[in-house]
């Protein structure tokens, strides 16, 4: 048994406190070293990285989540992840390439150039309407445990890219049937995964940040992400837009972090004689790494209210 | 001093509450707001809540509808103390365990600990449907801060103590709700923090779970971990922590040891003969029905009474207001002891009272005929169960308070039956003896 022992004192006795707020005291140094955590308003988290860090199996365990319930009881399972890519590359490939007659890219069939570009695009489309629902969708755990918020949308994020590996296979399957030979640049692919997730997480987490708070973000991403399909050069070559715009225009088409993505993953893909627009590229990079940042930062700033208002 | 492990200094926390609050006001007030503030003080909600210092004049101001949860509580935890957390709904408790749990910021205040902080909010927390069982043990455990290796070194243990070994492979949307919530709470309770925040966990689940939930409480309460446990089962409370704090309207109204707490709570609840329910927010259930009012009232004319004497019928009468057409509900209540011990209980199923279907508004009657019930004070739980999913759409816990008095008439027969520890109710008993004939006597 434990003696009992009379440790509870109030030390605010009840009625006393009505006046406007004394600043509490502040406690003796020595005792305030040793506690490890502490709970404050508008306290940044010093410990936020590491915390972060820290909950690393959670993330792993939530992003696996998303994957294991993605396609339960459904009976096509993960095909769904080929269907989709594959049926928008033919009709892209028909009216674009057939019909309207545009050019490819160094001569890189016109099915295997909408694909180069089909794959991140999905990939970003579905990254970015899973990481900006993904707060309020798990609104449940928002409001009864703790933990770095930012696990919630980077680990959405992580399904999309189980899509994205998947669909990579039928691109595979389009070499094979094209007879096309990739070159070392295939190599190079994962670096601009990394950047088409980088385009997506910024973006997504602002407005992941904001549908807590305004669920008109909710009907808003299923438009942008349709409307953005045609803006970006998905079924058709950077360069006629070139070619059109000009270059002053171009680098202003250019702000699209997808176009750099894209661009990319063409270059990589195709190899031969597509080139990489050096200024429009570094723009959409440079744009979709200040997103990034922005995206972060935003999303700090509004995570400590998130339980209150979500 | 280095063993205090939780020292709360002035905790206080704010919300903003009514048209211009703090939930889902649409865009359009922000970008009016946006486009306004240079005009006017901001009384933009986001701003009130992330930094009040900055708009001192919202304290003072009675149109800004806002609402402390919390004011000025201050306490200190020492290692290894089970502390209790009551109050009537809307104390603070929920506030006060989401701050410490990190889950919120508040306003004002701080909180130091020192250790691993876990907390238990509700059981069960991030259960997906379509996983399996062995899968949400992984899930749950990672959301409450178990590392993997942990979980799977815990996991034949957590597997038997739910008693679900044979449904492991089957999503749990499958299971029963008793299932459910036991593997859940198997799972919460072997998690092993040095500091473990609890919040009504031990309200789960059938009679002869709670029980073995509760000792497995005691065990971890014993084994000199700090715990702080809010609950509204007062014998729990009293079975698990000799020290308790009392929330009232967000401040403490007394603290020290459990027994003193407890009693000063149980003598300040007021005697009615209408609940107004319909605004209370600690319920459970889908929310499809909802208990409105429950009304006390004489057996056989429609008179409201506040205090009922000895073996007096009265009738429960329990308003709904259904929000969807259900089809075979179940309505019960029960009458819990002042140390929320059922009592007893009745359900329209138990007396074969079929109803078809329920719709919109109404009511209710259950008359209970010169009810067994020693003198004392009784506290209502009251449920209404949908039928096709055997889920409750609404169910409260600990309402009103039925006072059942003694009439001056029986007086003299019934103090003796009144004292503390005679139990609840009673019985009509008869004894005798070989040379004796038999002699009526009550008894409880």
């Amino acid at each position: 048994m434990r003696p009992l022992t009379e440790t509870l004192d109030p030390i605010a006795a009840p009625g006393e406190r009505d006046a406007p707020e004394v600043p509490p005291s502040s406690p003796p140094p020595a005792s305030s070293e040793s506690f490890d955590l502490w709970i404050e308003a508008g306290r940044t988290e010093k410990h936020y990285w590491a915390d972060l860090w820290r909950y690393r199996e959670l993330f792993y365990i939530l992003a696996w989540r998303d994957v294991a319930v993605r396609y339960k009881q459904t009976v096509a399972g993960a095909a769904w992840a080929l269907v989709q890519p594959l049926v928008s590359m033919v009709v892209m490939t028909v009216i674009f390439g057939k019909i309207a007659g545009l050019p490819s890219e160094s001569n890189a069939p016109y099915a295997i150039m909408v694909f180069a570009a089909m794959l991140p695009w999905q990939f970003f489309s579905n990254a970015l309407s899973s990481s900006s629902q993904s707060v309020v969708s798990n609104a449940q755990l928002i409001s009864k445990i703790y933990f770095p918020r930012l696990i919630i949308p980077a680990s959405s994020v992580v399904v999309s890219l189980i899509d994205f590996a998947i669909a990579f296979s039928i691109l595979a399957a389009l070499m094979v049937w094209y007879q096309f030979v990739p070159s070392w640049r295939l190599l190079t692919v994962p670096v601009f995964v990394v950047l088409a997730i980088i385009a997506a997480l910024g973006p997504g987490l602002i407005i992941t940040a904001l549908t807590v708070r305004y669920r008109d973000f909710r009907i808003v991403i299923p438009f942008v992400v349709q409307f953005g399909m045609y803006v970006s050069p998905v079924a058709y070559s950077t360069a006629v837009v070139r070619a059109k715009l000009g270059e002053g225009l171009f680098l202003l088409y250019s702000l699209n972090p997808m176009v750099g993505v894209i661009d990319g993953f063409r270059w990589a893909v195709l190899g031969g004689a597509s080139q990489l627009h050096q200024p429009g590229f570094t723009l959409s990079v440079v744009l979709s790494v200040l997103l990034l940042f922005a995206g972060v930062w935003y999303f700090r700033k509004t995570e400590r209210v998130f339980a209150d208002i979500i | 001093m280095s063993d205090t492990v939780i020292r709360v200094e002035n905790l206080s926390k704010k919300y903003i509450i009514g048209k211009n609050g703090a939930g889902s006001d649409g865009l359009r007030h922000a970008i009016h707001d946006f486009f306004t503030a240079p005009f006017k003080k901001s009384r933009n909600p986001q701003s009130a809540i992330r930094n009040p210092q900055s708009d001192e004049s919202a304290i003072h101001n009675p149109q800004s509808d806002e609402f402390w949860a919390l004011k000025d509580v201050s306490f200190d935890v020492k290692r290894g103390e089970v502390v209790g957390i009551i109050g009537r709904n809307g104390a603070g408790k929920s506030t006060l365990l989401k701050i410490l749990s990190r889950i919120t910021e508040p306003t004002r205040g701080r909180v130091r600990m020192r250790g691993r902080v876990a907390s238990l909010l509700e059981v069960g927390t991030g259960f997906h449907p379509e996983l399996t069982g062995r899968e949400n043990v992984f899930l749950n455990g990672a959301i409450l801060g178990m590392s993997r290796e942990e979980i799977k070194g815990k996991f034949d243990e957590i597997v038997a103590f739910a008693e679900v070994e044979k449904f492991l492979d089957t999503p749990v949307k499958r299971y029963s709700s008793g299932m459910y919530v036991r593997l859940a709470f198997a799972v919460a309770a072997h998690l092993e923090p040095e500091i473990l925040i609890v919040d009504e966990v031990l309200s789960v689940g059938d009679y002869e779970f709670q029980r073995r939930c509760l000792g497995k409480m005691n065990e971890v309460a014993h084994s000199g971990r700090t715990v702080l446990l809010v609950s509204h089962n007062v014998t729990a409370i009293e079975e698990l922590c000799l020290q308790s704090i009392l929330l009232k309207n967000g401040r403490i109204e007394r603290s020290g040891p459990t027994h003193q707490v407890v009693a000063h709570y149980l003598s300040a609840t007021a005697a009615h003969s209408t609940w107004h329910i319909d605004g209370q927010t600690e319920r459970e259930g889908t929310g499809n029905a909802r208990i409105t009012r429950l009304e006390l009232l004489a057996a056989d004319t429609d008179t409201p009474v506040t205090s009922l004497k000895f073996r007096e019928s009265f009738r429960l009468r329990m308003h709904y207001r259904a929000i969807e057409r259900l089809a075979d509900p179940r309505f019960g209540f029960a009458l819990l002891s002042d140390k929320n011990e059922r009592v007893f209980q009745s359900d329209t199923t138990e007396v074969n009272y079929q109803i078809q279907a329920i719709e919109g508004e109404g009511w209710f009657d259950c008359l209970v005929s010169a009810p067994n019930l020693l003198p004392g004070l009784f506290y209502l739980e009251a449920w209404i169960v949908e039928r096709v999913n055997v889920a409750f759409a609404d169910h409260i816990y600990r309402v009103g308070r039925i006072e059942i008095g003694v009439d001056p008439a029986q007086q003299e027969q019934m103090a003796s039956l009144t004292y503390p520890g005679r139990g609840r109710v009673f019985m009509d008993c008869r004894w005798s003896q070989p040379d004796r004939p038999e002699g009526a006597y009550v008894t409880g």
